[in-house]
């Protein structure tokens, strides 16, 4: 395992190591027939919302200060950690999987704090929790930011707690007791008891308020140091089970049929009982978004599907093409309003983002068993509340009879955000009587599903005497729909957003708290417009950050270039942060920035800051016709290549490298994506991409030979967010290498949408056939 | 209803269903054998990447009735019986190794995949290329191709060993 390598800069932040004192935490010990620990979820959340999206304050922060004991506090809202007689540690995280590590990352800050190899520490997945509130969101890189502290407060009263009862059975005071890899010892004695041994003589019979104390970081034994992930052997052996691989009784394979367009619905079926009469056929059900049929195999509904006649309404986008999209978004761009003189030299760079698929490689599904009097509902979802809500609505169910599973996910990106596949698969189960295994066809994915909107960025630096004086940014974009609970986090925060949102909506108050530029640039201004959705839109991997990024940073390369002053020292004399500075400078020395490179190859660089952290990319982009016209076959789009990647990032605290290296890496793939060959094309009210032979996410015949990842340690005693961080970064340096080495900026990105390089599957039926040439294609 | 008869993992097996079902449907929905994943049912994703015979082959694209009863099917979930000695095929150790998999889902598929290409080379009698991961058309939608080219480079040098 290639480890990151560590650098390290010093910072002066107040809660450094060595800094203030320890704070002291309360937590609570449950009643319970083994030791149960908990801490409030909203332990350690700032007071002010610095960024977006952190957790609601379902109260205020509990540290010594705020210490009011109250028996009758409400446990509602608490993770807690129990301890089994078997000395394992059961933790079930109210956040989901998706493949970002948390199951892991989580278990080595339970680990650090408890005293306990990981192994021996379980995460699991909570079902839904209303009572959470919106505190159940995975999403904006959040997770360890707004759970680290809770967590270890919980695992530290669990040792603590431990300690007690160990001190009683062994005739001493816990001080004199040491804990090592789930035991606790008696250094004078060498007496001994094992968490197993204990679990049931530290429980307690009644609720306790207790205070304790957290690890100081300078004892760090776990956090910090790489770890490989828990599931890791179940994924590699086919164990890992994802909602459709679950056995859920009679819950047959079901799929939709759905409109030719965007958004359509249907009317009416027209063959109903020739498609019932088909082989494996159970079930048919008109739902809003379109004809469900469930049978005893997922290729008899393909079959099904394809054999239906539907009769269709048309979609909100009827008529719409990307060019009618983007002259809309033209439409609604607001004014840059800083004016030109005669003695101010401007820069502008104008340029627009196609839709994109924020679909995973599982697509959406979900298994929902709904009757009369209750529900139950399994699928991966990042935000399992509002879609409990959603479906307790629709079946006329009170909320706590609709039981939400949370289930790794094969990805999300944003995606699972929303509960889209769990709110279908809940009305096709109700209308046919029976449970259901819903699962979307691929092509339903990039015509049907979320998308990443279309927008336009525009940037009017001015120059004057040599130095920026205004730096205008204009994003506009097709509305990004936050009904997943982003919005509402924020009407229930409202009060405590920093001054100056008053007024915006959602989605500009969202813009405004994630959009930092940190370059001094005199007057700084980032707005954002939207134009109202025919489309069913998400935010992607990064919100707004990535087109943002892209725009801003080829303007900051125009700006230098004007300046006559090299792109990477022009950067470092405008950053503000000394962490950003600190990573572009990695990345400038590990890539050997500026060195000589044949004609139509060039680097390219950027930086980024966002969720309590920053990142720099600098790549080398193969811009020659040889590299380009590279032909590997049918449907396989090349293009540029990007040869070199180096990526440098200061995260905060670090919780595991191995996986935040794997973050950054799978960001790059992301980020790559977007500036090179991954768009959906609209037609008529239709998306014509329909599979990954059309939508060109990264493949290996894209991915830079070299990719490093270097991780900056800047000694931030708090963990930033990782699965975003270098989406919007790597987007930009590819987008900048791209136009020094060809000398232009595209008008649009990703810089192959121009071209359609495949011929669109076919519309009615929705889906393609499954072919049946498998074995001549054995390799 | 037809009766389908192969050798699935080492092991015969019987299944009645028509002959048109896709063999992913009938492992999958049919048998309960979830290893290959299903990611776009046409061929493209190789997600569904298994062997057929010791060759990649995808399950989606494979009528089942066109099975003959010797071909030996094997999916991820039987893939360590096929190396020497106990424990995980040497891909497998590499992938965890290398800590590869983000979500996971794309795995089974990917290393599926990568022990053919190895064998491919081994036939050929020739080391792994840079150019070999260009033949490599899996999606991995979290991006984990750097570890999968690292992943295969280290699988490769131990199923030479073995």
């Amino acid at each position: 395992m290639t480890t990151p390598t560590v650098e390290t800069t010093t910072s002066d932040h107040e809660d450094g190591p060595g800094g203030v004192e320890r704070r002291r935490f309360l937590g609570y010990v449950l009643a319970g027939t083994t030791l149960a620990v908990a801490a409030d979820l909203s332990l350690g959340t700032p007071k002010a919302m610095a960024a977006i999206p952190s957790a609601p304050q379902i109260s205020d922060v509990y540290d010594l200060e705020d210490l009011q004991t109250d028996a009758a506090l409400p446990t509602s809202a608490l993770i807690s950690i129990t301890i089994r007689e078997n000395g394992t540690a059961h933790f079930e995280f109210p956040r989901a999987e998706v493949g970002q590590g948390i199951i892991t990352s989580t278990a080595m800050i339970i680990a650090e704090e408890l005293d306990l190899p990981v192994r021996r520490v379980e995460v699991t997945l909570a079902p839904a929790r209303p009572e959470l509130l919106l505190n159940q969101l995975t999403g904006g890189s959040n997770t360890t930011f707004s759970t680290y502290t809770p967590v270890r407060v919980a695992a530290a009263l669990a040792r603590q707690q431990l300690l007690a009862a160990a001190a009683i059975e062994l005739g001493t005071t816990a001080d004199r007791l040491v804990t090592i890899a789930g035991v606790v010892r008696d250094p004078l004695t060498g007496q001994s008891r094992s968490y197993g041994d204990l679990a049931v003589s530290a429980a307690s019979q009644v609720l306790k308020t207790v205070e304790v104390a957290l690890r100081p970081e300078k004892d760090f034994k776990v956090i910090g140091k790489p770890h490989s992930r828990l599931d890791a052997h179940d994924a590699v052996t086919g164990a890992k089970r994802f909602t459709t691989d679950l056995k859920v009784p009679n819950a047959l394979p079901t799929m939709v049929c759905r409109a030719p367009q965007h958004q359509g619905t249907p009317k009416r079926l027209l063959n109903r009982s020739q498609i019932l009469r088909m082989p494996g056929v159970t079930h048919v059900a008109q739902v809003p978004t379109g004809i469900a049929v469930r049978a005893r195999t997922f290729g008899q509904c393909i079959d099904a599907v394809r054999a239906m006649r539907v009769e269709w309404n048309a979609g909100p986008a009827d008529g719409q093409s990307d060019a009618t999209v983007l002259k809309a978004l033209r439409a609604a761009e607001l004014p840059l309003v800083v004016p030109s003189t005669p003695l101010t030299q401007t820069i502008d760079v104008d340029v627009a983002f196609a839709f994109r698929s924020s679909a995973a490689l599982e697509t959406y599904s979900a298994i929902a068993d709904v009757r009369p009097d209750r529900a139950e509902i399994w699928a991966g979802l990042k935000v399992p509340i509002l879609a409990q809500q959603n479906i307790a609505q629709m079946a006329g169910l009170p909320q706590d009879k609709v039981k939400v599973h949370v289930i790794t996910s094969g990805g999300s990106f944003g995606h699972k955000l929303f509960s889209d596949h769990a709110l279908e698969a809940a009305t096709i189960s109700k209308a046919m009587g029976v449970p259901v295994k819903l699962m979307w066809h691929r092509a339903d994915e990039p015509r049907q599903g979320r998308l990443h909107p279309m927008a336009t960025s525009r940037v009017r630096a001015s120059i004057l005497a040599g130095q920026v004086v205004s730096f205008e940014q204009r994003h506009t974009s097709v509305v990004t729909d936050f009904s997943h609970g982003l919005g509402e986090i924020l009407t229930s925060t409202a009060d405590e957003l920093p001054t100056g949102l008053g007024g915006y909506g959602f989605s500009q108050s969202i813009f405004l708290l994630t959009q930092q530029l940190p370059y001094n640039f005199g007057v700084v201004t980032q707005l954002l417009n939207e134009t109202d959705g025919a489309f069913k839109t998400g935010s992607m991997r990064n919100i707004y950050s990535p087109d943002v990024a892209v725009a801003a940073e080829l303007a900051i390369d125009q700006i230098a270039k004007a300046l006559k002053v090299d792109p990477v020292e022009f950067r470092t004399a405008h950053l503000k942060d000394p962490r950003v500075v600190k990573v572009l400078e990695t990345v400038a020395k590990a890539g050997r920035w500026g060195r000589r490179l044949p004609k139509g190859v060039a680097q390219g660089v950027a930086v980024h800051k966002e969720y309590k952290g920053c990142t720099a990319v600098l790549v080398e982009l193969d811009c020659r016709p040889t590299t380009v016209n590279r032909d590997l076959g049918p449907e396989t789009v090349t293009g540029p290549r990007v040869t070199k990647a180096v990526i440098a990032v200061d995260p905060g605290l670090v919780i595991n490298p191995r996986g935040l290296e794997a973050q950054m890496q799978g960001g790059f793939m992301d980020g790559l994506a977007l500036t090179l060959t991954s768009s959906c094309h609209l037609r008529d009210g239709k998306f014509l991409e329909a599979s990954w032979d059309n939508y060109f996410y990264t493949r290996q015949w894209n991915v830079p030979p070299q990719v490093e990842v270097h991780i900056v340690d800047s000694g931030v005693t708090t963990p930033g967010g990782a699965g975003e961080a270098a989406v919007g970064t790597s987007a930009a340096a590819v987008a900048c290498a791209y136009a020094r080495a060809t000398g232009r900026i595209p008008e649009m990105f990703p810089i192959n949408h121009g071209t359609i390089s495949f011929k669109p599957k076919t519309f009615v039926p929705p889906i393609p056939p499954a072919p049946t040439n498998g074995l001549k294609t054995a390799r | 209803m037809p009766k389908q008869t192969f050798i699935l993992n080492g092991e015969k097996v019987t299944v009645t269903v028509e002959d048109d079902v896709r063999l992913l449907w009938v492992l999958r929905d049919i048998l309960g054998v979830t290893g290959p994943k299903y990611g776009c049912g046409i061929n493209v994703c190789k997600a569904c990447t298994s062997h057929i015979n010791g060759k990649a082959f995808n399950p989606c694209s494979v009528r089942v009735g066109d099975l003959q009863s010797d071909d030996e099917v094997t999916t991820i979930e039987g893939l360590a019986d096929t190396a020497p000695g106990p424990g995980l095929h040497p891909m497998q150790k590499a992938w965890i190794d290398r800590d590869v998999a983000q979500c996971g889902y794309c795995q089974p598929g990917q290393i599926m995949e990568a022990v053919a290409l190895v064998r491919r080379l081994q036939k050929e009698g020739r080391p792994l290329r840079e150019s070999d991961f260009d033949s490599i058309r899996n999606i991995c939608r979290c991006g984990t191709y750097t570890r999968i080219r690292e992943a295969i480079e280290q699988g490769a040098r131990a199923m030479g060993r073995s």
